[in-house]
């Protein structure tokens, strides 16, 4: 949890935007995201943002679901109560093999999904700041951090000199925190401390 | 920037296409002196070798017009850099389709019945029931019409692409006419594919060697078997051509995209390898497991587990990463092993089903199989240096471009 301080520009054009992301990182500004209302293919590379690991996260949890499919069922058919179907052997591997690929594909999506969404900072009961309500709907918005050196009037000169349409500064939440949005609650006051990273 | 539009064959590609044909040229003459003239179960392995290295690399080169008109019906553009690589395969459904076809009638009407047990079904009650569609007739007409009309349709497909060369760009109402015109020549060959390939085809050439015994899903596993080893072999000759300089517009998505297709079809082939094998072993039916009897339990247990090893694990676990798709390296490793492996799924198809005592894998049949690499070698070499390597005036061009995963 930590209050900072964001200034916020919004973009009517991803052509527009993706020159500015360039601009923004040689500057050495640092953005904290850019939400857009639609995924943008290639903005991740132009951004600087590492691969995910969600894909490694959802092998480990595919060979998890993989195991314990595979134990559990040798052990309930082998140890716990052998019975005898069909005459077949009490490990009958090809008969546990469609169960098995199930446990591993329930495994790795429930987890994935899980993953993801803690990882975007979703969950219910959950809130975050919104630094622009029309990111959903049809505006880029880049959101540039403050440090303890960063002058706010002259990273709003910049947006504005790479194409920003609409630029304000925001005290706000960067991270989650409980609460609803259908109740209006501030973690943030004017006047407040605002932590620098 | 400019490219290199024009593929000028290397003199080493053209020896060593030469080399392996000579290698199986060679290998057909020793191993009929050696098999083709002896008893009928010398016979047999002779003519089971030609049957099951042509039938393969048919269904392999021809896996590459499956992958043009299959990507043309779903509006796919991305393949559009390399689609001339994928015309210039398909072309050696002519050779090799030539061939097949006189060791498929030669079969039928040599009366190689240790093959074909169904050519005297005189006295068997099942083959009798079967030979309706089990007949020499049948098999010729339908040998004959399966693959001239691969030959056809492949060919009217690549002259709708040869069409946009040399002449302005298409206007936005040529462009829809064109594409409608592609679609339609593409679906009348995915129709002539379902209905050969993808069913009758492998029933008549391949399965009906063991012709007690029928299995539903056998097409469509010989189907994946070739798909999967057509899209290895297309990426074969793409990083090749890379490698020398051509084709600057494919990059590392298009490759990716490539790894994703021989990484997806290989998890297909298992799953249709497996609902096969599994259901067989569940039921436990005299007549459906003797298929299965002396290749898991028999000399050919080694090769069924190699096979599936090859197939499965090693794919599955090697391409499985993002990066393992975009490294040169590992995936020409991976497309080597995979026609490899599939070489040897088609080895045991065909050969564990007419001498089931004893497994031999020698000169014979990898001499053949080099053979039909070198001729694959030559006719797509000549075909790719006919044409620009770049479809420019394809209303799609720009889509795969600008490509992104």
């Amino acid at each position: 949890m930590a209050i900072k301080k964001f200034v916020v520009g919004c973009f009517d054009d991803e052509k527009v935007l993706f020159p500015a992301v360039k601009k923004v990182r040689k500057s050495g500004y640092k953005i904290h995201d850019v939400y857009t209302p639609f995924p943008i293919h290639g903005l991740d590379q132009a951004m600087g943002l590492r691969d995910t690991s969600l894909h490694t996260a959802g092998f480990i949890y595919g060979i998890t679901g993989t195991t314990t499919a595979l134990s559990f069922m040798g052990w309930v058919f082998k140890t716990d109560w052998p019975l005898n179907i069909g005459g077949k052997p009490n490990f009958p591997l090809p008969a546990f093999i469609p169960i098995t690929f199930e446990l591993t594909v329930l495994f790795s999506a429930v987890g994935m999904v899980l993953t993801f969404c803690y990882l975007c900072q979703l969950a219910p009961f959950v809130k975050k700041h919104h630094f622009h309500a029309r990111a959903t709907d049809d505006l880029f918005v880049m959101v540039l951090e403050c440090g303890p050196k960063t002058n706010e009037e002259d990273a709003k000169a910049f947006l504005a000199s790479v194409g920003a349409k609409e630029i304000n500064v925001q005290v706000a939440e960067a991270d989650w925190w409980l609460g609803r949005y259908d109740k209006e609650e501030k973690l943030f006051e004017a006047g407040k401390t605002v932590a620098h990273s | 920037m400019s490219f290199r539009e024009q593929f000028v064959i290397p003199a080493r590609f053209r020896m060593w296409s030469l080399i392996l044909m000579g290698v199986g040229l060679v290998s057909i003459l020793a191993g009929y002196f050696i098999y083709g003239t002896g008893d009928e179960h010398h016979q047999a392995r002779f003519w089971g070798t030609l049957l099951y290295n042509s039938v393969y690399f048919l269904l392999v080169v021809n896996a590459s017009m499956f992958f043009i008109c299959a990507t043309t019906l779903a509006m796919g553009g991305w393949q559009m850099s390399f689609r001339r690589v994928t015309e210039a395969i398909s072309v050696a459904v002519i050779p090799i389709g030539i061939i097949s076809g006189v060791i498929l009638l030669a079969l039928v009407l040599g009366h190689q019945h240790h093959i074909f047990h169904w050519l005297t079904p005189e006295g068997d009650k099942i083959l009798e029931g079967k030979s309706g569609f089990l007949n020499p007739t049948f098999f010729i007409v339908w040998t004959i019409l399966s693959i001239g009309g691969w030959i056809f349709l492949g060919a009217k497909m690549r002259k709708l692409s040869h069409e946009l060369d040399n002449r302005e760009p298409l206007s936005v109402a040529e462009g829809r006419a064109y594409i409608f015109k592609n679609t339609i020549w593409g679906s009348i060959f995915l129709v002539w594919f379902a209905l050969t390939v993808a069913s009758t085809v492998p029933w008549l050439w391949l399965m009906s060697i063991d012709a007690h015994w029928y299995s539903t899903m056998y097409s469509w596993y010989t189907f994946a078997s070739s798909f999967v080893a057509g899209v290895a072999l297309i990426t074969l000759f793409v990083i090749y051509l890379k490698n020398h300089g051509y084709l600057e517009l494919v990059n590392q998505e298009h490759l990716h995209d490539l790894g994703k297709f021989m990484f997806a079809f290989s998890i297909f082939w298992t799953y249709l390898w497996f609902s096969q094998y599994m259901l067989i072993w569940y039921a436990n039916i005299p007549e459906e497991t003797v298929y299965f009897k002396h290749r898991v339990q028999g000399p050919y247990r080694g090769i069924f587990f190699l096979n599936l090893i090859v197939n499965f694990i090693a794919p599955l676990l090697l391409l499985m990463r993002r990066s393992s798709k975009r490294n040169y390296t590992l995936l020409v490793f991976m497309a080597v092993l995979i026609l490899l492996g599939h070489w040897i799924d088609f080895y045991q198809m065909v050969i564990a089903s007419i001498a089931k005592e004893h497994v031999e894998l020698n000169f014979f049949d990898f001499g053949v199989a080099a053979g039909f690499i070198g001729l694959i070698m030559w006719s797509t070499g000549n075909a790719l240096s006919k044409r620009p390597l770049l479809a420019r005036n394809h209303p799609f061009f720009k889509e795969s471009v600008i490509h992104h995963t």
